[in-house]
């Protein structure tokens, strides 16, 4: 069975296996382009707590992969978000496109985060000694989307 | 009618649930955001005019528009910041 297009879950990710299979029986595969985020330790953020919209969360993002598909001429998508407690230095979420030439899947890269950042339900929480605190949308998160024609309507 | 509304984050932890039936006369995702901040309290606040809350209908962002139907799922909840 081919692996799902979208995963959201608690366990971590290994970059390397996800775009090892992506790529796999497909060898009209020329480039391999991926993102990971990971936790930035910021001030004295001890662990950072990942909520999310379950349904939505999975069908938005399908939507955006689907989008990249019409957008750009790529082969192969998987994106990967986890939810949960998180702490500084953990990834967070993966990107991975395959296609054939390398300037569509790295296009289609940052197109599929710039989306993801303003249309996914998700909502990161800070915690520190001071206590925990929501963080809040970047409105430059906004403007990266707007680049590729789209409103984000978020920060 | 009856619909499905859940809240999230910052909403959901003001507001004291993640989600309830409500029995509404809005039409609208605007017309049902207003009938809840008349409740006052959190309600109030949390969905207060000039905030930005953002809103989907059966899973789908959009904006205070959009129609409502009967047991339709309805979500409030602050700007996104995943990734």
């Amino acid at each position: 069975m081919a692996a799902p297009r979208v995963s959201i879950q608690h366990d971590d990710f290994d970059l390397a296996k996800e775009c090892e299979q992506l790529r796999a029986g497909d060898d009209g595969v020329g480039a391999v382009c991926s993102f990971v985020g990971t936790v930035r330790g910021s001030g004295d953020v001890s662990a950072m707590e990942l909520e999310h919209y379950p349904g939505m969360t999975e069908k938005a993002i399908e939507a955006m992969v689907d989008e990249a598909n019409r957008r750009f001429d790529i082969r192969g998508v998987r994106v990967i978000h986890r939810i949960g407690e998180l702490k500084p230095g953990d990834q967070i979420v993966m990107v991975a496109v395959t296609s054939a030439h390398r300037h569509e899947s790295f296009e289609a890269c940052e197109f599929l985060m710039d989306y993801l950042k303003t249309q996914a339900p998700f909502w990161k929480k800070e915690h520190t000694p001071q206590g925990a605190q929501w963080v809040d949308a970047r409105s430059s998160d906004d403007e990266a989307l707007k680049r590729w024609g789209i409103e984000a309507r978020n920060g | 009618m009856k619909v499905s509304v859940k809240y999230f984050a910052s909403i959901r932890e003001a507001i004291g649930q993640s989600g309830e039936l409500v029995q509404t006369q809005a039409a609208t995702v605007g017309a049902l955001r207003d009938e809840l901040i008349v409740r006052g309290g959190a309600y109030a606040q949390s969905l207060a005019r000039g905030k930005l809350v953002r809103v989907a209908v059966a899973q789908v962002m959009r904006d205070d528009t959009a129609a409502l139907e009967e047991g339709c799922e309805v979500a409030f909840f602050p700007p996104v910041t995943g990734g």
